[in-house]
């Protein structure tokens, strides 16, 4: 399918998605409530088969936080992103990890260095840093003297 | 914590594969629930080589960033530098010559085939036997002599670059090349006589650390740990870049799905890996090796992804960008921390033992991982 | 002609001429104590510098070649370094039974040399059994290292001493079988009655494909037994780092690693001295002049000859063959070599009745 049909798709299937113009793969945002259901929709619907989940990150935009996820599906190779503003001082969304399971390590390194909360995480721990450790290091407002080398 | 330490509530034995053990090659931390031998449960512990590569990528500039990356996948550095390269290139739009295409493309793959050599010694040396590990790094050897004697340095090369590479061939190249293609097409029967065709390798391999095709797409698994469970996903097929589209080489597929399906994955890469090599050696077109590219890069406001085949799979470099000088964010998808999401699933149930044969041929290389 | 049977001789002569018979008996047992030790050195350092050379060989290297000519004082340099390292006890070990574990597995290594026949008429104890003490004593080395992988407190060396037990108590069986099926076609357990037996031709070309079957089953099962690879998964270091002796360190570490030089010796002596004749020259049936000829090489050599070329074999496979898995390993002993040996058996007794090997 090529980006202008899986626009259409995607349209159809969530109307209050708002498309994001100027990238190479279809990028749209969704409501953080919406979420979980939309996953599942994209992992399953007919023609879209999102099955693979290559990437999952997050983005911190001083003002909100974006989580991205870029889809892409074994079966007709085509790849969409997902994007999803969440609130800075409170982030939290529905974890995915029961339809792409390659989520639950990539859902535990965003909380680890974005301090997004995923709801019903099976479990939600630090991954890379120690469990004591304050603070979320890609946050663009991270300081810490000690370490950090400042170019 | 208290549990990793002793034993749990239900009285099986915790035991801690690493930070330091001999398997893991690197510092990974396994946490493992034993019952006698065999494997309750896994858990990896991560973050014992993580450098926040990504956070000092927000303060590096776009020709600065790149080198970085070579310590990400070590085994694998030419990929890497490739992957940022590209995404670079692709910002800016720039058209590198061909000569510069051919090269990238010679470069990665001698990468594949030192990386997969010294895959298969560890492996081996996991497995027991020592002596594979000498016979593979004799042809590693050469690989290495050939990249210090063009870029350099003979691990974190650094010779990729946004607009092309860094230096032009040394003189030498094409004869050594050559020579090495040689070597190792006379040396590869010992590969499948010392290890292959061993029938306690192949005990110790088939039906060992199963991983079904769907399992192993919804693990984000890639490189030849989905091939062996049949999953088409190679970048090189699915996603030509550079020459990529212009060369004859088949895509591994095994259906097995167990370490064997793996193994022979990335045996036979090797293979098309030289097959790809002799296409393009005696075919490197003249002319520059670098576009003319700007001092100071700086990529228009928008976002960049591209994927490349490392030796592991699947490499993505996402750059958010700004218009600045920096990336505003910058994100590694490394193929090594997709493909160990699905290790402990893989080992369930299985021995010890088998841990060491599955986690073989996963081919973790744990900078990767942590980044 | 230098025969080791007249130094020992004139010894004993010497010092019962010399002494009262308690007192030169006494004597006897220092000389002998002695010599063993002497050769429990010998033998660690010439093994593993062999060990190393073998594995350089295979492996496309060198090997030690730097302290010596040939790197033959490689070995005294490494025991050296061992000696003065600090003998380290963890905090959690049960301390005695820590330290006692490595002298248990060196004493028994110790003790299988008794029957050993070395030579012609050089042996320090020629038992009646001594077969069975062999095969005996060989297993108490198992409980030192149950005992090493229990004081330790660690659960790398518990799951190798676990491993090891089963290991050694299933080998054990076929060991014990392919032994018994020499015993049977020789009719007696002395090692000297054995050796006697093959003057006319070694048993591993008389006794046709049963006692072929048989030493194939041996060399598999003194493999596992000394904890060799294909089967060294008490020790598999990429599983277990170093097994038992995980926590062991400077000398007491160098002690196992020398009584497992020492049961591979021990090993390999016995096969030699059950399948290829021992100290007796290779003969054959009557032909008088070959093997008049073949009695002029000294049968010292003819046993270390087989002796070493049966650790080379060992070696060979160490540095070859990948480890087994664990149910794999005892697969391969409860459901295959032990019915092999079994059935064996019964064609070796059935061979020995009717008298068909020559």
């Amino acid at each position: 399918m090529n980006n202008e049909d899986l626009k259409n798709k995607i349209t159809e299937l969530f109307p209050t998605a708002t498309f994001e113009e100027g990238g190479e793969w279809v990028n749209f945002f969704i409501e953080p409530t919406e979420w979980k259901k939309a996953a599942g929709v994209l992992h399953n619907a007919e023609g879209l088969q999102l099955d693979y989940l290559f990437c999952l990150t997050c983005v911190d935009w001083k003002t909100h936080l974006s989580m991205v996820y870029h889809l892409s599906s074994s079966l007709h190779r085509h790849n969409i992103v997902v994007k999803i503003k969440l609130d800075r001082l409170n982030p939290e969304i529905e974890t995915v990890c029961d339809i792409w399971k390659t989520a639950e390590l990539h859902e535990r390194e965003v909380y680890d260095l974005f301090g997004v909360n995923f709801l019903n995480h099976p479990d939600l721990r630090r991954l890379f840093l120690t469990d004591d450790f304050v603070g979320y290091p890609l946050r663009k407002d991270f300081e810490d003297p000690i370490n950090m080398i400042k170019l | 914590m208290i549990e990793e330490l002793g034993t749990t509530s239900e009285g099986y034995m915790v035991i801690n594969i690493g930070p330091q053990h001999p398997a893991t090659h690197g510092v990974l931390r396994l946490v493992m629930t034993l019952d006698g031998e065999t494997i309750i449960k896994t858990e990896p512990h991560l973050g014992y080589i993580h450098r926040s590569i990504e956070k000092m990528c927000e303060s590096l500039s776009y020709r600065q960033f790149v080198y970085v990356t070579s310590r990400m996948d070590y085994l694998s550095s030419h990929m890497n530098n490739h992957g940022c390269s590209l995404v670079v290139e692709k910002g800016l739009q720039v058209e590198i010559p061909e000569r510069a295409q051919v090269i990238r493309v010679l470069m990665d793959e001698l990468t594949r085939v030192a990386s997969h050599e010294l895959w298969w010694g560890a492996m081996a040396m996991d497995l027991g036997a020592f002596t594979p590990f000498f016979h593979s790094f004799r042809e590693r050897e050469t690989i290495t002599d050939i990249m210090e004697e063009t870029c350099g340095a003979r691990l974190t090369m650094n010779y990729i670059c946004p607009g092309g590479v860094m230096a032009d061939l040394h003189p030498d190249f094409q004869k050594r090349v050559k020579n090495f293609v040689t070597l190792f097409k006379s040396k590869f029967h010992e590969y499948n006589e010392l290890v292959t065709g061993n029938i306690i390798f192949q005990n110790r391999m088939k039906g060992v650390g199963f991983l079904s095709a769907e399992d192993a797409i919804s693990f984000g698994c890639t490189g030849p740990v989905a091939r062996g469970s049949g999953v088409k996903s190679d970048i090189r097929k699915l996603y030509p870049y550079e020459v990529y589209n212009k060369l004859q080489f088949d895509e591994v597929l095994e259906t097995g799905g167990d370490s064997f399906a793996r193994y022979m994955v990335r045996i036979n890469e090797m293979l098309q890996s030289i097959k790809i090599i002799e296409q393009l050696i005696d075919n490197i077109p003249e002319g520059e090796f670098q576009a003319k590219t700007k001092a100071v890069l700086k990529l228009p406001k928008g976002e960049f992804y591209q994927r490349v085949e490392t030796a592991r799979g699947e490499l993505g470099v996402y750059i958010v960008s700004e218009g600045g000088t920096t990336p505003y964010r910058i994100k590694f998808r490394s193929p090594g921390f997709s493909n160990l999401s699905a290790l402990p699933q893989m080992v369930k149930g299985s021995k010890i033992g088998d841990l060491v044969a599955t986690m073989g041929t996963l081919d973790l290389v744990i900078p990767d991982i942590d980044r | 002609m230098l025969s080791l049977e007249n130094i020992t001789n004139t010894i004993h002569e010497w010092l019962n001429a010399t002494m009262n018979p308690s007192l030169a008996l006494l004597s006897e047992f220092v000389i002998i104590g002695i010599c063993a030790i002497a050769l429990f050195a010998m033998l660690g350092l010439s093994l593993v510098l062999m060990e190393r050379k073998v594995a350089a060989f295979m492996q496309l290297r060198l090997g030690p070649n730097r302290v010596g000519p040939f790197g033959i004082f490689q070995t005294v340099a490494d025991t050296l370094k061992l000696m003065m390292k600090e003998g380290l006890t963890p905090d959690g070990a049960d301390k005695f039974l820590f330290n006692l574990a490595p002298f248990i597995v060196m004493i028994a290594a110790m003790m299988l040399l008794a029957p050993i026949a070395f030579a012609r008429g050089f042996q320090i104890w020629d038992i009646n059994i001594g077969v069975l003490f062999l095969s005996a004593v060989s297993s108490v080395s198992v409980i030192g290292i149950l005992m090493a992988g229990w004081a330790s407190n660690n659960k790398y060396s518990f799951l190798g001493a676990m491993r090891s037990g089963a290991q050694i108590v299933s080998y054990e069986l076929s060991a014990g079988l392919s032994i018994i099926t020499i015993v049977i076609l020789t009719g007696s357990l002395q090692i000297s009655d054995i050796v006697n037996s093959q003057e006319n031709g070694w048993w591993i070309f008389k006794g046709h494909i049963p006692v072929i079957i048989s030493f194939i089953t041996f060399l598999i099962a003194i493999t596992a037994e000394t904890n060799r690879a294909p089967f060294d998964l008490p020790e598999a270091e990429s599983e277990l780092t170093a097994g038992f002796h995980t926590e062991y360190s400077g000398m007491k570490f160098a002690l196992f690693f020398l009584s497992e030089y020492i049961n591979i010796f021990i090993a390999c002596a016995v096969g030699a001295t059950l399948f290829f004749g021992g100290w007796m020259p290779f003969h054959i049936g009557n032909w008088e002049a070959f093997n008049h000829i073949m009695d002029y090489i000294p049968s010292s050599i003819w046993f270390m000859g087989k002796t070493f070329f049966l650790i080379f074999l060992l070696m060979w496979f160490r540095w070859t063959f990948p480890r087994l898995r664990v149910d794999q390993l005892l697969n391969l002993e409860w459901k295959y070599l032990l019915p092999i040996s079994m059935i064996n058996l019964l064609a070796v007794t059935l061979m020995a009745i009717m008298g068909w090997h020559f």
